[in-house]
């Protein structure tokens, strides 16, 4: 069962999270992998929470379960918090250090150190990354999703090639972006890899 | 993946697809002429992808007004010999029935194949009604595909099936199967076209109203030719691969049986705890296979059913182990090894295997105190109305008019309709008190008009009035009822992602269309009351209101103004914040609730990547604290 791998990949609505999966995913079938992805569509879109699960080799069932994921993907600080339930001693958790305010909030923010700081305190691998600056820095905050999409193709264990993600990019966003993204995922990668 | 790929694409491909996408292949592959829908989620993306691919795949493609009209439009098609399909959300079967109850007795030439996706957990929708019921209460044939594959695969196969029995087919898919993305093996196309533009009108309807009429003197004949053909199908399915076992163990004590996404959970929690069941996984699922079913059940002694919302399969087979005397324990949804409602995952099907079968450890970190605590703490981020959202001004205003009515929260019912401003429900709106389906927003005036001395406000969109609202509108009319309507008009249908409806002067292939007036309408249903506004003037919205309000009849008030999420819209330069000038009285955060306005450390933030320059907030701070950008 050694190729197996799930990724749980949360944020914000709009953040493009369902086109990094895809490319992911994409990645993986070009790979002959198997590969399945479950996403969020519909009301909960308008700025609402949104995940989606990957899982790579074998399975049927789009779901992660419970503390069933290899790699947490998160693209904002408290929906790190929301997604913790698929995340076991072992799991990697990747998040963007950048935080997107609620509207009409029922409680205050956290102070997003002490989230960093209570991860550490609990799990073993965890790796925050200012990935909104990452972005700034390829060329646009837009390319956020590729700085992250470049944190998990430098996790050891993910079963892609850098290669064949890059291509699945490619294939997925516009020729005009392709340089800024090609950075994006770059400084994601050299982030995670120091 | 670029979409075209879909028509293109050559037998052996494979492309990574979205189950919506997924169907559609299965669509342009059985050579289908023509398809229509009104959109609902999780279904959306079939009308979506098809609006664009339609010239290209030589199918005619429409977004009816309703899904009965687009249940019509499919069955006349399929009378006439073509191919047809029809798809919607497991509500929008509700509005189709009356048609659909009738298709399955006159039959179809061309197969007809109407796909219907349930939301189990009602990810966005108001109920969780399983599709499979429907199957049984018309008596057609229905298809449960698990994953992307099986959607593109049983599309097709659906249409063989409906032309060999002349009977419309279902098509039944979950939230799971229609938004999962998965590799797709693409297959033969079998050619729709005959080289004319309008192809589709090869079509022929050869009169015969004892088929196809169904007065009580032939109704009752066309009764008896369903039933012979449900039993000549039982056949098919006691036979069908679709209805497949998958051994994991030679000692046959336990089995499993399930169906569509319910299937991929119990596989994998059998294949990944190494469980010694085996599972009959039943792809197509009514008629029920009975046969297939007993031959399954004979050896074991106990059977896991496992199968989203209604104990449906489990019913039938309690009904097969009655008639045919077995002696087998049935664990599923009646006995409470499984939830009876809500969608199933991986961890819910282990435990109710667990229970009977004792295979977990208790490997369980719990989860830490300081995590706890932090889970606690953060704040919750539901969806809202989006900034710039016309909507949002619309319920500020009614709230202002109320207000200065003199009028209590109380005294004024808000009944709403299915569309964004469903989101309206949330403070500091709270502009949603009663709802039932697609266009009840006016009925429910009606209603509540006569039942009550309260204040009716009933809101509804563009695209649902179309759908549903003028009938309730003529009944209010006439019945001499009292509320004000709301027509939110925001030119598109936002909800499931933007696509057109009659109001908008596109149609469902990107033809040019003629746009029919809401207005015009209103007016010949017979309203006195008739006013088009511009929700982003906020003095004209209260001063309508007012006046709405304070009338006795129905009073129409048609607010017009785009979704901001429509491609290609010219925005405005973001406002900009005084601090100044600032009171810090809170409107703009507490009463309005932009959500690209914040209040961060006492101070007001606009968030300038958010915000679309709609320029009601302005109108809303009282001390020139907020101003137009340049
Ligand atoms: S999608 Fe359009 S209509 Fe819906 S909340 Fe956003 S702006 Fe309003
Ligand atoms: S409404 Fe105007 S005065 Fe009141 S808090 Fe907002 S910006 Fe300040
Ligand atoms: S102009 Fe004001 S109300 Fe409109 S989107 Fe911007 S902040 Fe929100």
């Amino acid at each position: 069962m050694d190729n197996h791998y799930s990724i749980y990949i949360c944020g914000v609505g709009g953040q493009g999270i369902i086109k990094t999966s895809t490319i992911i995913g994409e990645a993986a079938m070009n790979q002959g992998l198997d590969v399945v992805m479950s996403e969020i569509h519909g009301m909960s879109q308008r700025g609402g929470s949104v995940s989606t699960e990957l899982k790579i080799g074998g399975y049927n069932s789009s779901i992660i379960p419970k503390k069933g994921a290899d790699m947490l993907l998160s693209f904002e600080p408290i929906e790190t918090i929301r997604g913790l339930d698929k995340v076991n001693s072992e799991t990697k958790i990747v998040y963007n250090t950048h935080p997107i305010i609620p509207s009409s909030a029922n409680k205050p923010y956290p102070n997003v150190d002490n989230i960093t700081k209570t991860l550490k305190e609990n799990f073993k691998h965890v790796l925050p990354i200012n990935g909104t600056q990452l972005a700034i820095d390829a060329g646009s905050v837009l390319s956020l999703n590729m700085v992250l999409l470049g944190a998990v193709t430098a996790d050891d264990k993910f079963p892609l090639t850098k290669e064949s993600v890059i291509e699945a990019m490619k294939n997925n966003l516009k020729p005009k972006f392709h340089e800024m993204n090609l950075k994006a995922i770059e400084n994601g990668y050299k982030s995670i890899k120091n | 993946m670029n979409l075209k790929k879909l028509v293109t694409g050559v037998s052996g491909e494979k492309e990574f697809l979205l189950g919506n996408e997924a169907a559609v292949r299965g669509v342009i592959e059985a050579g289908v002429s023509i398809a229509a829908t009104y959109p609902g989620t999780p279904s959306s993306e079939i009308g979506n992808v098809l609006s664009v691919l339609a010239k290209d795949a030589n199918i005619y493609f429409e977004f009816s007004t309703n899904e009965k009209v687009a249940m019509e439009v499919a069955a006349t098609a399929a009378a006439s010999g073509l191919r047809s399909f029809t798809f919607m959300k497991h509500v929008g079967m509700n509005v189709a029935s009356d048609s659909f109850m009738t298709t399955a007795y006159s039959g179809v030439n061309g197969g007809m194949v109407i796909l219907s996706a349930d939301d189990p957990s009602l990810f966005s929708s108001q109920n969780e009604q399983d599709t499979r019921n429907y199957a049984r209460l018309a008596n057609v044939p229905i298809l449960e595909p698990s994953n992307c594959q099986e959607v593109k695969d049983m599309v097709k196969y659906a249409f063989d099936l409906s032309e060999q029995f002349n009977i419309p087919v279902i098509v039944r898919t979950t939230t799971r199967v229609s938004h999962m993305r998965g590799v797709v093996e693409f297959g033969d196309v079998e050619d729709n076209s005959s080289n004319n533009e309008n192809h589709w009108k090869r079509g022929h309807f050869n009169k015969d109203p004892s088929k196809y009429v169904p007065v009580p003197a032939f109704a009752g004949d066309m009764h008896v030719t369903l039933w012979d053909k449900i039993h000549k199908i039982e056949d098919s399915t006691n036979k069908s691969d679709l209805n497949r076992e998958i051994e994991f163990s030679t000692d046959k004590k336990y089995g499993l049986i399930a169906s569509s996404s319910a299937y991929n959970y119990a596989y994998d929690v059998v294949k990944f705890n190494g469980l010694d069941v085996n599972i009959l996984k039943l792809g197509f699922s009514y008629p029920f296979p009975k046969e297939r079913v007993v031959e399954f059940l004979k050896d074991l002694d106990e059977v896991f059913i496992v199968e989203e919302v209604d104990p449906i399969i489990e019913r039938d087979t309690l009904a097969c182990i009655g008639s045919e005397n077995l002696n087998v324990e049935v664990h599923g949804k009646l006995d409470g090894t499984f939830p009876i409602y809500h969608e199933f995952n991986s961890d819910i099907v282990a435990d109710g295997l667990n229970k009977i079968l004792n295979f977990k450890k208790d490997e369980d970190i719990a989860f830490s105190q300081s995590l706890e605590k932090l889970n606690d703490e953060i704040p919750s981020r539901v969806p809202v109305l989006c900034a710039g959202c016309p909507h949002r001004a619309m319920y500020y205003g009614i709230n202002v008019a109320i207000e200065e009515l003199g009028l209590k929260p109380s005294d004024v019912i808000f009944a709403s309709d299915i569309g964004c401003y469903t989101l309206g429900i949330n403070p500091p709106y709270n502009a949603a008190d009663y709802l039932l389906s697609m266009g009840s927003s006016v009925g429910d005036g009606c209603g509540f008009s006569v039942s009550t001395d309260q204040k009716v406000a009933s809101f509804i969109g563009d695209s649902t009035f179309f759908h549903s609202g003028i009938s309730p509108l003529i009944n209010a009319v006439h019945n001499k009822h009292n509320f004000v309507l709301t027509v939110l008009d925001n030119r598109i249908t936002a909800m499931t992602g933007g696509q057109p409806n009659p109001g908008i002067p596109v149609d469902g292939m990107g033809d040019e269309a003629p746009e029919v007036s809401i207005r015009k309408l209103a007016l010949a249903c017979g309203c006195d009351y008739v006013r088009v506004i511009n929700p982003f003037n906020l003095e004209q919205v209260v001063k309508t209101y007012r006046e709405a309000l304070e009338r006795d009849d129905v009073a129409v008030i048609i607010s017009k103004a785009p979704c901001t999420l429509i491609k290609g819209l010219t925005k405005k330069p973001p406002v900009k914040f005084i601090e100044s000038n600032c009171n810090k009285c809170d409107k703009c955060v507490n009463g309005f609730a932009c959500p690209a306005i914040s209040k961060i450390n006492g101070k007001i933030i606009i968030n300038e990547s958010q915000c679309d320059g709609c320029g009601a907030c302005i109108q809303v701070c009282k001390y020139g604290a907020l101003e137009a950008g340049r």
